[in-house]
C-alpha cells in the first residue's frame, strides 16, 4: 500500500541521501583504519602464537624432558618425538620435529609442557622456499629459542600472573 | 570569419589560410586530447582513493608520493600485456570497436565552452552535436559485444543498447528544457544566459530536470549504480570480457572520458559553465570574474560525485532500470517542459525579457 509519505520518500530519494551521507560522512570527518603493514604493525599480545622454539635453562641445559605430553595433546599430529638416554644419563629427545605445515597454532603443546620447553613465540613473519623447510627440527627450534630467549622470557612473565 | 587567432596566424604567416587553419586546430586538438587524458588518468587514482576513503581504507598510496604515479604504472602494465583476439570473434569490428566508443567521447570536446571566448568549435548547433555524438558511443559497445562472438559480450551489448536508448530520450528533454530557459543551441550563449550569480543557474528553475539529466548521465555512461552492461556478478564484464591490455585501456579510457565530459556539460547547462557563483556580489574581482577555474571547480565537484554515488548505491537490477528510464524519468521532464512552457509564456523567472 503506497501512502503519500512512501510516495514522498520514493520521489525526493529521501533514502538515497540518507545512504550518500553515510559515505560522506566516512569521507570527510572519520579516520582510514587501515595499517600501513611493513612500516605499521598492530599490537601484539604476549600471549602471540606464531613460529616455535624449545628453550634452555639459563645454564644451558635443554629443558624439554621427552614426557610426549606435546605429541599427545597435538590435533593435528604435527609433532614427532623420539628418545634415549642420554650421556649424562637423563632422558632426552633424540628427534623433535614439528611440522609447521600440519600445526595450527593452537597453542596446546605449550599448554602441556610442564617444564615450559616449547613455547609459540610472537614471530609470524617467516616463509619457506624449498619443500622440507616446513618441519621444524629440534635443532632449529633450539636456535630460535636462544636466539629469542629475551623476548620469550618476557612474553612468559607477562603473562604468569594469568595463569 | 578569422578561424586562427591573430598570434598563431603571425607564427604561420608563411603559410596558405588553409594549412594555417589545419596546424592550428591540429595543435589545439592535441593539447586539449592529452589534457583530457591527463585528466582522465587522475580520475582514475582519485576514483580509487576517494572509494577507497569511503570504505575506511587508504587506496594506492605506493607508486610516487601519494600514489600519483599510480595512472602511469597502470597504463605501463596495460601496455605491456598481450591484447588477446578470440579466434572466432570478427577480428576487424573486434579491434575497431573500442576506438568507436572513444572517438565520439573525444570528439564532443570540441564543441565544449572551456573558458570565456574560448571554444575550440564555436558551432550554433553544438547541442545537437553533443546529442549525436554521445549517442554514437554506444556503436562501439554494441559492435564490442557483437565481434567478441561471446553470450555474455552479447548480453552486455544489448543491455547497453537498451540502456542508452531509454536514458537518452529522458536526457533530450531535459535539454529540451535549457534549450528553453536558454533560447539558444550554443553552449556559450547557454552559459550566457546563466548571467548573474549562483541564484541566475538553470539549476534553480530547473530542478527536475538537472537531477533526471545528471542521473541519465550517470547511466548514459555505464557507471555504478547502472552498470548493469558490465555487470560481473550476471555477465562476467559484459562487452569487454574478452579484451585485455591496450584494446581494453580503450573502453576503459572512453568510459572515464565520457564521465568527464557529462560532468562538464552538466555545470554548462545547469551551472553555469566557466561562470562564477560570486558574479554581482561583493567579492574581490579576481572572484567574480568568468574563468576556467570556475568550470574545473564545477567538473571537479560532479566527478566526484560520480564517485560518490559508486562507493555508495547497490546496483539497480535491469528491471529497475528500465521502469525508472521509461515510466518515471520520461514523465517527469515532460511534466517539467509543460511547467517550464507555462512560465515562459507568463514571463516568470530568469528568462523574463
Amino acid at each position: 500500500m503506497k501512502t503519500p509519505a512512501s510516495i514522498f520518500k520514493t520521489f525526493f530519494l529521501t533514502e538515497l541521501f540518507v545512504g550518500l551521507w553515510v559515505t560522506l560522512r566516512q569521507f570527510a570527518f572519520r579516520p582510514n583504519v587501515t595499517i600501513l603493514y611493513p612500516e605499521e604493525k598492530t599490537p601484539q599480545s604476549p600471549r602471540f602464537r606464531g613460529l616455535h622454539a624449545q628453550r634452555r635453562y639459563p645454564n644451558g641445559q635443554e629443558r624439554c624432558i621427552a614426557c610426549k605430553l606435546c605429541e599427545a595433546v597435538c590435533p593435528a599430529l604435527a609433532i614427532t618425538i623420539e628418545s634415549d638416554v642420554s650421556e649424562d644419563g637423563t632422558r632426552r629427545t633424540t628427534r623433535y620435529d614439528i611440522d609447521l605445515f600440519k600445526c595450527i597454532y593452537c597453542g596446546f603443546c605449550e599448554e602441556a609442557c610442564p617444564v615450559d620447553a616449547i613455547v609459540e613465540t610472537r614471530i609470524h613473519e617467516y616463509h619457506m622456499e624449498n619443500r622440507g623447510e616446513n618441519i621444524m627440527t629440534k635443532d632449529k627450534l633450539l636456535a630460535i629459542g636462544e636466539r629469542y630467549e629475551a623476548m620469550i622470557a618476557a612474553d612468559k612473565a607477562a603473562d604468569a600472573r594469568y595463569r | 570569419m578569422n578561424l586562427v587567432p591573430e598570434f598563431a596566424a603571425n607564427l604561420l604567416a608563411f603559410l596558405p589560410e588553409w594549412i594555417q587553419a589545419i596546424v592550428w586546430y591540429g595543435v589545439v586538438a592535441v593539447v586539449l586530447f592529452v589534457s583530457v587524458i591527463l585528466v582522465m588518468a587522475f580520475l582514475t587514482l582519485a576514483e580509487r582513493r576517494v572509494i577507497g576513503s569511503m570504505q575506511a581504507r587508504i587506496g594506492p598510496n605506493r607508486v610516487g608520493p601519494g600514489g600519483v604515479l599510480q595512472p602511469f604504472a597502470d597504463v605501463l602494465k596495460l601496455m605491456l600485456k598481450e591484447i588477446i583476439i578470440p579466434s572466432r570473434s570478427s577480428k576487424f569490428l573486434y579491434l575497431v570497436a573500442p576506438l568507436l566508443a572513444l572517438i565520439p567521447a573525444l570528439a564532443t570536446w570540441a564543441v565544449v565552452p572551456l573558458w570565456p571566448g574560448f571554444t575550440v568549435a564555436d558551432i550554433d548547433a553544438a547541442l545537437l552535436y553533443i546529442l549525436a555524438l554521445t549517442s554514437a558511443g554506444v556503436y562501439g559497445v554494441v559492435l564490442a559485444g557483437w565481434a567478441t562472438n561471446s553470450k555474455y559480450a552479447f548480453l552486455g551489448a544489448m543491455r547497453a543498447a537498451a540502456q542508452m536508448i531509454a536514458y537518452e530520450i529522458a536526457m533530450g528533454f531535459a535539454l529540451v528544457g535549457v534549450v528553453m530557459a536558454a533560447g539558444s543551441l550554443n553552449l556559450g550563449a547557454i552559459i550566457e544566459a546563466q548571467r548573474g550569480g549562483v541564484f541566475s543557474y538553470f539549476v534553480w528553475w530547473l530542478l527536475p530536470l538537472f537531477v533526471v539529466y545528471f542521473i541519465s548521465g550517470v547511466a548514459e555512461t555505464n557507471r555504478a549504480p547502472f552498470d548493469v552492461v558490465e555487470g560481473e556478478s550476471e555477465i562476467v564484464a559484459g562487452h569487454h570480457v574478452e579484451y585485455s591490455g591496450m584494446a581494453f585501456a580503450v573502453f576503459f579510457v572512453a568510459e572515464y572520458v565520457n564521465m568527464i565530459l557529462i560532468a562538464a556539460l552538466t555545470s554548462v547547462f545547469f551551472f553555469g559553465g566557466w561562470l562564477s557563483p560570486f558574479e554581482g556580489y561583493p567579492v574581490p574581482a579576481w572572484l567574480a570574474a568568468p574563468s576556467f577555474f570556475w568550470f574545473f571547480a564545477k567538473i571537479s565537484f560532479f566527478l566526484f560525485c560520480f564517485l560518490w554515488f559508486r562507493a555508495t548505491f547497490p546496483r539497480y537490477r535491469y528491471d529497475q532500470i528500465m521502469r525508472l528510464g521509461w515510466k518515471v524519468f520520461i514523465p517527469v521532464t515532460l511534466v517539467w517542459i509543460a511547467v517550464e512552457a507555462v512560465f515562459l509564456i507568463y514571463k516568470i523567472g530568469p528568462w523574463a525579457p
